[in-house]
């Protein structure tokens, strides 16, 4: 039943037509702060920091990162929910600040949807799922008759594997599981005929038997619905199941980013290399890793200049206190932002 | 995969309220208790320090009796940990609860022992209890955010389970503290934090450090590290696993996240509906799972290094446990279903050093049925 997704990506959608070389979406030094504190004592936290990152089409994209490392300050950024401080977001090669219109704005959430994090919450309790679904088709596909929104109710919840659909449909939240909620997320946000879902940690919530079924729909999203995904996730073992690039944020800034297997296999931000050595691999040999980072991750509020990686890095240079490394390439289409890997030498921290 | 949408399942964690019973855990109540003499029977040389036999738990609702851990057994040796490793619904927290004796109503134990010590807890008086609780075994909840009071510094937090098992010197409070935050790891200064001031990580970690003020025997954990990412929860482990090796102290692990213990327990403990589906030495059951949920589970982590491969996951949910299939509770999900499982419960087998609910194991099967695969 499954496509194992390809790591390298898929080229070209065929059909679509789209100006070669133009990223489905494209954020360019994306950057928001918080100010907190009061008159007195105010200061500024850095959710995120210059992110530059890019979604191709059909492409599913993972971005990782540890808590309050900025990674849904970010979905909420291209939800729209943020203005960004600085920088801009590029959605088909549009600015998506440009968006005034109501109905520009509809249009772009309606290519670009979210899918969240807790199918308890995020579905209202006190409509049959079908309202969710049917609403947002009217909302954003107005052209169609109440037939055609039904049929095509019926046809996105058929799509996410809540069969049978007509009677899944007449059902209240509270009479599914956690899975098939957070399936019927996903069928709403299919129901706009999206080009990008972005999902913030869409399977952390449930059980580990049924992520996987998750996980298969959004590669069968991508193979069968040709639709991009953003996916949000702390866990690199998921990331590698879906995603065909992944990109690595810590303390609000980007780390590393390139193809899944790429970094992966040669990891070279030190970060990246703690990230991985932590994931727990029930088929890995017994025994206890020697080496344990017991650093919290830094709280970025009116950050100095340096490496915010810094004070955890077993690597850590001089030039790495006072500059603040850059995203740079360092194989093909691999980038990390570390003055020791950067400098070519072998970076082995974890 | 998930065909039909039933019915949510009545969950053990519905009626569950923490709040009030950690409250009483750690000692508010403790006064009547300290001139009971708390070791009746001494620990029984080299045995178990806990021995649960045949625990039922039902839950009595107006709907009708729900039976949210059916006849579970198991004991534990001083120095053990044991995973005990499900879904959710499947009963884990519910058991873990009944073992520190902090059901409250409509769950009710209604049957089996809880022996700690040489002593059963299952009828014991509240004062008998609230004497060792804490001091002999003590609970870890699973979101240290809900379990820490807010409005009280971490220090005075000790300080009421302290002066609760009748600890009154100030000196000898704060030593103490200091001496456990030290243990964990975190600064002695955090004592004069508040909950809301600490990372998810040092919440946690308080958390054990409050659990190892007293030297426990038995320390119970439920998820500790679910709200964590990755690397935090992996050096709490760590942390735990060195503190367990240096106290001696028993350990039980509730978590729905089985690659997580594969390195850190000796014993293995799954459960399905309430039941024990399978037991053994955790290594084994990684190497060679024998019933075929936990094959499912197993099957259910993509690999971070193995080469990629297509998973299914396990279709289908657990049972309501207020109408649980006739026959195996596993047999509506299971893909190596055979019709005596539609028709008769199976029973635990043993199979080498593991105990598995699964009629494929079961000796005394007509050979045509299938042993062993």
């Amino acid at each position: 039943m499954t496509v194992l997704p390809d790591s390298l990506g898929q080229p070209d959608s065929p059909g679509e037509p789209e100006v070669p070389g133009t990223p489905l979406l494209r954020t360019d030094s994306l950057t928001r702060h918080f100010k907190i504190g009061n008159a007195l004592t105010r200061r500024t936290l850095h959710a995120v920091d210059e992110v530059s990152l890019s979604v191709g089409n059909r492409e599913i994209v993972a971005l990782a990162g540890e808590s309050g490392s900025g990674k849904s300050t970010i979905a909420r950024l291209l939800a729209k929910v943020y203005k960004p401080t600085s920088g801009e977001i590029y959605f088909e090669g549009k600015p998506i600040s440009s968006i005034s219109s109501r109905s520009d704005q509809l249009r772009y959430s309606g290519l670009a949807p979210m899918v969240f994090q807790d199918p308890f919450a995020s579905i209202n309790p006190v409509f049959r799922v079908s309202h969710g679904v049917l609403r947002s088709v009217k909302l954003h596909r107005p052209e169609l008759s109440s037939r055609q929104r039904y049929e095509e109710a019926l046809r996105v919840f058929d799509v996410v594997g809540l069969t049978p659909a007509a009677d899944v449909l007449q059902r209240y939240p509270h009479e599914l599981s956690g899975g098939q909620r957070q399936r019927v997320g996903f069928a709403q946000a299919l129901a706009m005929r999206p080009k990008l879902i972005i999902a913030d940690e869409p399977v952390s919530m449930l059980d580990v038997s049924i992520r996987i079924g998750l996980l298969n729909l959004m590669t069968k999203l991508r193979d069968e619905e040709g639709v991009s995904i953003l996916y949000i996730t702390h866990d690199l073992a998921s990331a590698r199941y879906v995603a065909d690039r992944l990109v690595i944020m810590y303390a609000a800034r980007l780390a590393e980013s390139g193809p899944m297997e790429e970094v992966l296999t040669r990891p070279k931000h030190p970060y990246t290399q703690l990230l991985l050595s932590a994931v727990p691999d029930p088929r890995a040999p017994l025994g206890v890793g020697a080496e344990t980072d017991r650093g919290e991750p830094p709280k970025v509020i009116d950050p100095t200049p340096g490496c915010r990686f810094r004070w955890r890095c077993p690597l850590a240079i001089e030039v790495c206190h006072t500059v603040t490394p850059q995203m740079e390439p360092i194989g093909p289409a691999h980038e990390v932002a570390c003055h020791v890997a950067q400098s070519g030498a072998e970076v082995k921290a974890f | 995969m998930s065909s039909r949408a039933e019915p949510q399942p009545v969950t053990a964690e519905h009626a569950l309220r923490i709040g009030g019973k950690l409250r009483r855990l750690r000692g508010g109540q403790a006064s009547a208790a300290q001139d009971t003499p708390i070791d009746i029977a001494p620990p029984p040389p080299a045995g178990s320090v806990l021995d649960v036999r045949d625990l039922s738990v039902e839950y009595l609702l107006e709907s009708g009796v729900v039976r949210a851990v059916d006849q579970v057994s198991f004991s534990l040796r001083a120095g053990e940990f044991l995973a005990v490793v499900g879904e959710s619904g499947c009963g884990k927290s519910t058991l873990l609860f009944a073992v520190a004796q902090l059901l409250s109503p409509p769950a009710e134990i209604t049957g089996g022992t809880v022996v700690f010590r040489g002593r059963n807890m299952v009828g014991m008086t509240d004062s008998a209890l609230t004497a060792i609780r804490w001091k002999d075994f003590s609970v870890v909840m699973q979101s240290a955010m809900n379990a820490l009071n807010p409005v009280k510094s971490i220090g005075a937090q000790f300080r009421d389970a302290m002066r609760a098992h009748g600890t009154t010197s100030k000196a000898e409070i704060a030593a103490r503290s200091a001496e456990v935050m030290r243990m964990v790891g975190i600064d002695p200064v955090h004592l004069s934090s508040y909950p809301h001031q600490l990372s998810g990580g040092m919440r946690q970690r308080s958390m054990i450090a409050m659990a190892l003020l007293f030297t426990p025997e038995l320390v119970i954990m439920d998820e500790p590290t679910s709200a964590l990412d990755v690397v935090a929860q992996r050096s709490l482990m760590v942390q735990i696993k060195e503190l367990q090796e240096q106290f001696g102290f028993a350990v039980i692990f509730v978590t729905h996240d089985m690659s997580l213990v594969s390195h850190f327990s000796e014993h293995l403990m799954v459960m399905y509906a309430g039941q024990v589906a399978e037991r053994g030495p955790t290594r084994q059951v990684f190497d060679s799972p024998a019933h075929p949920y936990t094959i499912g589970l197993m099957d259910a982590f993509p690999s971070i290094r193995e080469e990629r491969r297509a998973l299914k996951g396990i279709p289908g949910r657990p049972p309501d446990l207020a109408r649980l299939p006739h026959g195996c509770r596993f047999a509506p999900r299971c893909p190596k279903v055979m019709q005596r499982c539609k028709e008769e419960p199976p029973e635990l087998y043993q199979l080498g050093s593991i105990d598995v609910r699964c009629f494929l194991y079961d000796p005394a099967a007509p050979a045509d049925q299938g042993s062993a695969p």
